[in-house]
């Protein structure tokens, strides 16, 4: 049977991985991933879990380790953060590459300097074109369901990606939430154990991870492309499998009041939450708003973002990253240029809010959708701002 | 059907560049690199095998008389062999 539980995030995180017969982790602890780094050791060291949990030294040992595992055949499982995921930044692209179906959760947390230990994007941004699947979670519930299916998705044949799950650092990591635990015996009917393409065995000796001549090299790098792009047709079709069983929804654009609406605003993870209760407010003072969130960062998914979007007249895209000497935050860089080609488009505004552990609360939508409204109206064209900074 | 030295197309790559063929390194013959290549003068050689030893790509072998000689098809001629070769019996001559 499901069961409903107050947890802390985090520790419900581990708690999901538990369920997903992983044979193998490796994971350094790192603020705010220590929890699950923590629970996820004492679930193995307390047998609860038939896995082998390996210390290491950092997190470019830890993805390395668990990329090595996952080469023999094993399901495996890391999670780092911030300084944590660019210390791995160099494996990254090469796990991606191999095609080994690496789980990791990334607690999103701002990046060095200054020396910051609060939530933000800035971290998983820079790992953008590493070639992994990349998600993001909107609360604890998200979290432990997220976490399940990206096993099933990573290891899919027709995927052999990594998938890195991102979960807003303190905002959810450390935030207690009820949280419903699916029963085990339906998740090991969703999530089997793992049919690896290839392995490595000395009885059967093949290469992983070899030599690519100027020859091969653009042939191997657009398969990968289109490896990641083929993605997204597992990754709709385990969502539905989910939904059937467990009843829970998920999409790569979910929409909140966004239909009829002539300013969208955009965020992702956590913040989309406290993002509706401001929709709810700014409808009961007559504007036409919706909210646009982002479940799914990479593969990008374009036609249902610019379905999403096309009927509005302004998009207010929110980044939690900057993208020093650009033309925006990330996010926005992305959407702008998806949407140059299309007929039917937006002005799209973009607004860098929550850097670094800076609260965003609803008034602070409000003050965002309210300002950008009064622009929108006279059809002016912005530059990127960062909302609330000083001076 | 003559065999491909690579794929063709991107849509012929092995998932993850895969090889499933044991030791395929050994059809890329790395000798085409050399610009020299090491000649032995036996009657120098004392046999000690210093060369065998250094040679950093394992071409090095020795025939039944007991002397040492390169596989042309793998040796770079990177020349170590006769760097360390203390008898002074190898010589690096100039491909051509």
């Amino acid at each position: 049977m499901a069961k409903r539980v107050g947890m802390e995030v985090g520790i419900a995180a581990a708690e999901a991985v538990g369920m997903c017969n992983i044979d193998m982790a490796a994971v350094y602890p790192i603020t705010p991933q220590s929890h699950i780094a923590e629970h996820l050791s004492e679930i193995v060291a307390d047998g609860r879990i038939d896995a082998e949990f390996v210390t290491v030294e950092s997190e470019h040992t830890s993805i390395s380790c668990v990329s090595g595992a996952s080469a023999t055949g094993a399901r495996v499982y890391t999670a780092t953060s911030s300084q944590g995921l660019l210390y791995m930044h160099e494996i990254l692209p090469i796990v991606s590459a191999m095609r080994l179906p690496v789980v990791m959760a990334n607690a999103n947390r701002a990046i060095s300097g200054p020396i910051n230990i609060w939530n933000d994007h800035s971290d998983i941004m820079p790992q953008r074109d590493a070639g992994w699947v990349v998600f993001f979670a909107d609360n604890g519930q998200e979290v432990v369901d997220m976490t399940i299916q990206s096993f099933k998705i990573a290891e899919d044949d027709d995927v052999m990606l990594p998938v890195c799950l991102n979960m807003d650092g303190f905002q959810l990591t450390h935030t207690v939430e009820l949280i419903e635990f699916p029963d085990q015996k339906k998740v090991d009917k969703f999530l089997p154990p793992r049919k690896p393409f290839a392995t490595l065995h000395p009885d059967n000796p093949i290469s992983m991870g070899t030599l690519g001549m100027p020859e091969i090299y653009a042939e191997s790098r657009k398969s990968q492309d289109e490896a990641l792009k083929n993605s997204k047709k597992t990754i709709l079709k385990v969502w539905d499998e989910w939904e059937k069983m467990f009843g829970r929804s998920y999409k790569p654009v979910e929409t909140y009041l966004a239909e009829d609406a002539e300013i969208l605003l955009l965020t992702m993870g956590s913040m989309s939450e406290t993002a509706e209760i401001a929709i709810d407010e700014l409808r009961k003072k007559g504007l036409s708003v919706g909210l646009v969130k982002l479940r799914l960062w990479r593969p990008f998914p374009f036609e249902e973002l610019k379905a999403a979007v096309k009927k509005a007249k302004l998009l207010i895209v929110t980044d939690r990253a900057v993208s020093f000497g650009g033309s925006g935050g990330p996010v926005f860089i992305e959407i702008k240029s998806a949407l140059y080609h299309e007929k039917e488009r937006p002005l799209v505004y973009n607004s860098i809010i929550g850097l670094g552990g800076r609260d965003v609360q609803v008034t602070d939508f409000m003050k965002i959708v309210e300002d950008a409204a009064k622009a929108g109206e006279k059809g002016i064209i912005r530059d990127y701002e960062f909302y609330g900074v000083r001076g | 059907m003559k065999k491909k030295k690579w794929p063709e197309t991107w849509q012929e790559m092995n998932p993850g560049c895969m090889v499933f063929e044991p030791a395929s390194a050994r059809s890329y013959l790395t000798g085409s690199w050399k610009a020299q290549r090491p000649v032995w003068d036996d009657s120098k050689c004392i046999k000690c095998g210093i060369c065998y030893i250094f040679c950093p790509e394992g071409c090095v072998s020795q025939d039944e008389k007991g002397f040492f000689r390169a596989d042309l098809d793998y040796c770079k001629g990177c020349g170590i062999c006769a760097h360390e070769c203390w008898p002074g019996a190898i010589e690096m001559v100039e491909e051509g």
